[in-house]
């Protein structure tokens, strides 16, 4: 156990790219934490997609042991938040365990939208916060303006920010100085009951679930009878431990101590975040706690292969496991056969999803057009919810329809807010704010969840050419004028192309479907007519016309093996594609169609 | 003696060409130096291999191809005729081609070839057009041409030429214009190619590398299909396959043995074959290169690199996909004893469509399903 005023926890705030994790990678370098030869880049990130991407999507930690300049030996606990607006989340629970941050701003860039995201959660938090100038080894660095930036845009002290480079090295020592003396140490009471937070769960095929807990009061120990408030459940500690950043095992955790338990625990499920745990026969009171997570963007996923359905089966049930966030139901489309309708905290935590079942599982499959909850308000006053367009109920029995909104709140140079604000108003946003910082511009607009969740921030991205950034909350349901809109090739409806949109905004985006799927789909034997329709009325046409010309110009005997191998290889390449009545559609068109080119 | 279906041939490479085609992706090499006595020794010796186990076998047909083979010495060609009458016990009126570059030199080697035995003629005139000439890398001039091709009409009774188009800024009255013309000339069979741009070639690489505009578009080369066959019909030279017109009784009868899966053994470097032995279908590939295959032969004594016997699924498959490529189609009865199925519903559609005919023994491509062959058969081969 150590003394209350040796440990010091805290996470890191940063935007994307802003070197949050190498900064994380140096604080344990710097204090040899991890063996020279053990050292690799983001050394937290842990999945492979974290790691190819850039980015964090588990909240991550590590024990690191510190001598001070003041000769004290301290313990220093970093947990690592994912800076991705869709884990918010787990970023404002992991914070809810530390008492500070550190906030890491790009010296080059400035403060982004990520940056104020997270930066306000942990001033929710009432942490205490050091600001850290990053990259300060780059030209481009200019300390003094994003200092200033800081303290006009965020409102803190930036006076004495730490300039770094977590690059090569520099002012690594004075960040881990200013943690001892700027950040608070924890509060709590050794001789106290039980009391402790847990902070996350994950599961691991070896140990089964593993718990990160926060202590605030009392000792865990090893081999005690421990027990989850929120559902009464008593469980066998096995192992307690800490991460450095393996796992290391310990014999208790006191006051003020982050680290993990293991009892045996089957399945993440059973572990709820922000749950407290006491002792078996103590009594104390519940910390507030935290809202489960609610997925937001849904989506089918079906297989490509119908005969792969198990597999997939399987390989949801196994990161469900280890992801309490993701919610699946078995869905059957008349189209694509049996699959899965699946909830996400957004678009990335979709594509992490998609990604792990392909690469993990070796799954090809097929998504289709992500979709948000409407309300659907019938007359006889019940509300039914929409997961899914194509369980739209009879228009006939509906009152009116409600959709999700949000607050978006983007960050942008001034020479694109022009590019901005259009795309914006083209998805239906009503400004509720512009202000300018500097040479950037923050607005805030209220905008339809639906029509962001698809391609809103690839869009922006293209239009800013990368520089603006870009945050949302949830601010709750409105009313609108939204009609389900059905795509029919060659007179067959294909359910997984069907959508939700705007009434105004129908036969743009019909037009646009529909052009995208004349080029998406390949030219068959026979001409195809593609539609986009409301109800029984097509708004938009468009014909594929039948092949013309495939034929192999010359063919004699010495071609004979070659072109045949080239036939079965075309043959094979039919199997990436649905049928559709007559028609095959290759996988890909069912995301394609949906990309708007404005 | 055994009978094949298809019929029996043999197919003779000659790697060498003066010049390579920026569009040709066969097996040809350019060489100053050619030891024709060498490659005699080597052909004679490949020749004696292949009988050893087709002898008795009724050979119908010999083709000599390129690379250029009117570029070998008359007297080569010759020896190889000459063995292969020793070899094989052949029809009455065996077809003997060899294909030519209508340039004047070669036509001073055709009655050479006419002495040896050859007794039919294919040129590869390509372009009645000098500029397109040029464009495709040809040696030779239109004027060229037509002296050789006078001469070979004036030595066999049989002469073929080729023609490339669905060329470089062709419109299709130029293609009308063109082809008139050919028809004036024609004697008894044309080959006319669309140009197809093949990987490794150097169209292929100008092709991805954005260059080579002005290609005709799917929609206009598939209006070019249809009037050649229109225009070729009206002259009497229909199509008998997708690219080949010809006379009634004068189609290439070597080339009607790969479309009608029937047997034939390949000679030279990069020849393949396909061979019926103890009742089981071989495939056989030479050596790609020429020196390299030169010192197999010399040295192991076969020129051979590969025979894989063919599961009768891939026969299936072969003959249905080489057969269909005929005006007479694919024999129904022989594709199902060697396994072969159609994808019943998607044929009823094709034949709903126009594409094909189908009764109890033939299946055919309709002139207007001949080119979207490739189209027809990834359809109709069932899973």
């Amino acid at each position: 156990m150590t003394d209350l005023d040796k440990i010091r926890n805290f996470s890191i705030v940063a935007h994307i790219d802003h070197g949050k994790s190498t900064l994380a990678d140096r604080l344990i370098q710097e204090t040899n934490t991890v063996a020279v030869r053990d050292m690799k880049e983001q050394l937290l990130d842990s999945m492979d997609i974290e790691r190819e991407r850039g980015i964090t999507i588990k909240a991550n930690t590590v024990r690191i042991d510190y001598t001070a300049d003041d000769g004290q030996d301290y313990v220093l606990n970093l947990i690592d938040t994912p800076g991705h607006v869709d884990f918010a989340y787990e970023v404002s629970r992991s914070m809810r365990a530390v008492e500070g941050s550190l906030l890491v701003v790009d010296s080059t860039q400035g403060v982004e939208a990520q940056t104020l995201a997270n930066v306000y959660h942990a001033l929710d938090a009432d942490h205490e916060i050091v600001p850290v100038l990053n990259k300060i080894d780059l030209p481009a660095s200019d300390c003094e303006r994003v200092a200033e930036q800081i303290e006009d845009v965020i409102g803190i002290d930036a006076s004495e920010a730490i300039q770094v480079s977590a690059k090569t090295g520099v002012g690594i020592r004075e960040t881990l100085e200013s943690i001892v003396k700027h950040l608070p140490a924890p509060k709590g009471d050794p001789d106290a009951p039980l009391k402790a937070m847990l902070v996350d769960s994950w599961y691991d095929s070896y140990l089964g679930v593993i718990v990160l807990v926060r202590v605030i009061d009392g000792r865990l120990k090893k081999g005690e009878r421990v027990k989850f408030l929120s559902n009464g459940t008593v469980h066998h500690v096995d192992r307690i431990g800490v991460f450095r950043p393996a796992m290391a095992e310990i014999d208790s955790l006191g006051p003020g101590e982050i680290g993990f338990l293991t009892a045996s625990i089957k399945q993440v499920r059973d572990t709820r975040v922000g749950d407290t745990i006491t002792h078996q026969k103590s009594e104390v009171e519940a910390l507030p706690g935290f809202k489960p997570a609610q997925p937001v963007v849904f989506c089918g996923l079906f297989p490509v292969d119908a005969a792969q359905f198990e597999d997939m089966r399987d390989s949801i049930d196994k990161l469900a496991l280890n992801d309490a966030s993701f919610s699946f139901e078995m869905e059957t489309s008349a189209a694509l056969g049996f699959g899965f309708r699946c909830g996400f905290l957004g678009l990335l935590h979709l594509e992490v999803i998609r990604d792990r079942i392909e690469r993990e599982y070796d799954i090809d499959l097929i998504t289709t057009a992500p979709s948000v909850i409407y309300d659907i308000h019938m007359k006889d006053g019940t509300v039914e919810q929409l997961h899914n367009p194509a369980d739209m109920p009879d228009l006939t029995l509906v009152d009116h329809i409600e959709e999700p909104r949000i607050k978006a709140t983007i960050l942008v140079p001034d020479e694109y807010l022009g590019d901005v604000l259009k795309l914006c108003q083209d998805r239906r946003g009503l400004q509720l704010d512009l202000t300018y910082a500097g040479s950037r511009a923050m607005v805030v607009y209220d905008l339809p969840l639906n029509e962001v969740v698809f391609d809103f921030y690839d869009r922006l991205k293209s239009v800013t050419k990368g520089y603006a950034s870009f945050d949302y909350q949830m601010i709750g349901y409105r009313e609108d004028n939204l009609v389900k809109m059905s795509v029919l090739v060659n007179d067959e409806p294909v359910d997984a192309l069907s959508m939700m949109v705007h009434r105004e905004r129908a036969e743009t985006r019909g037009r646009a479907m529909v052009e995208k799927l004349k080029e998406l789909i390949p030219r068959h034997m026979f001409k195809i007519p593609i539609q986009a329709a409301i109800g029984g009325k097509v708004i938009a046409r468009e014909t594929l016309s039948a092949m013309r010309k495939d034929v192999t110009a010359k063919c004699y005997g010495g071609d004979a093996t070659r072109k045949k191998k080239l036939l079965e290889k075309q043959k094979a390449g039919k199997k990436k594609m649905r049928q559709f009545g007559k028609v095959e559609i290759p996988q890909q068109a069912f995301i394609n169609a949906l990309k708007m080119d404005s | 003696m055994t009978q094949t279906l298809g019929g029996f041939g043999l197919y003779l490479h000659w790697p060498f060409c003066q010049a390579k085609c920026p569009y040709c992706d066969f097996n040809s090499h350019v060489s100053a130096n050619i030891d024709q006595a060498r490659w005699q020794a080597a052909y004679l010796s490949e020749l004696d291999r292949a009988a050893a186990e087709t002898k008795n076998r009724v050979l119908e047909t010999v083709f000599f191809g390129g690379g250029t083979p009117s570029l070998m010495d008359p007297s080569l060609v010759n020896a190889i005729i000459e063995r292969i009458r020793q070899n094989w016990p052949m029809v009455n009126d065996p077809e003997i081609s060899l294909e030519a570059n209508p340039t004047s030199v070669e036509a001073g080697r055709f009655a050479g070839y006419r002495d040896a035995g050859v007794n039919r003629i294919s040129m590869g005139i390509q372009a009645l057009n000098d500029t397109d000439l040029r464009r495709l890398g040809r040696m030779h001039s239109v004027k060229d041409a037509r002296a050789a091709f006078d001469t070979a009409r004036n030595l066999f009774d049989r002469v073929s030429f080729d023609l490339i188009y669905a060329r470089q800024n062709q419109t299709l009255q130029d293609w009308k214009a063109e082809l008139t013309e050919a028809l004036n000339m024609a004697i008894d069979h044309l080959s006319l190619y669309q140009l197809t741009i093949e990987d490794g070639t150097a169209f292929g690489a100008r092709h991805a590398a954005g260059g080579l505009k002005g290609l005709p578009d799917d929609d206009t080369s598939a209006d070019m299909y249809l009037l050649t066959q229109e225009i070729t019909a009206d002259a009497g030279l229909g199509s008998y396959e997708v690219s080949n017109h010809a006379r009634e009784d004068a189609q290439s009868r070597h080339n009607l043995i790969y479309w009608r899966g029937g047997d034939y053994i390949g000679i030279g470097p990069g020849a393949h074959g396909r061979l019926t032995l103890n009742s089981q279908k071989f495939a056989t590939e030479t050596e790609l290169s020429p020196l390299g295959w030169l010192l197999n032969v010399e040295k192991k004594g076969s020129g051979e690199t590969l025979r894989d016997a063919v599961p009768s699924s891939e026969q299936a498959l072969e003959y249905l996909m080489m057969s269909l490529r005929l005006s007479e189609g694919t024999d129904l009865i022989r594709y199902k004893n060697l396994g072969g199925k159609l994808a019943q519903n998607a044929a009823q559609d094709l034949v709903q469509l126009g594409l094909i005919e189908i009764d109890e023994t033939r299946l055919r491509a309709t002139s207007q399903g001949r080119p979207v062959l490739n189209g027809l058969l990834r359809n109709l081969i069932a899973e």
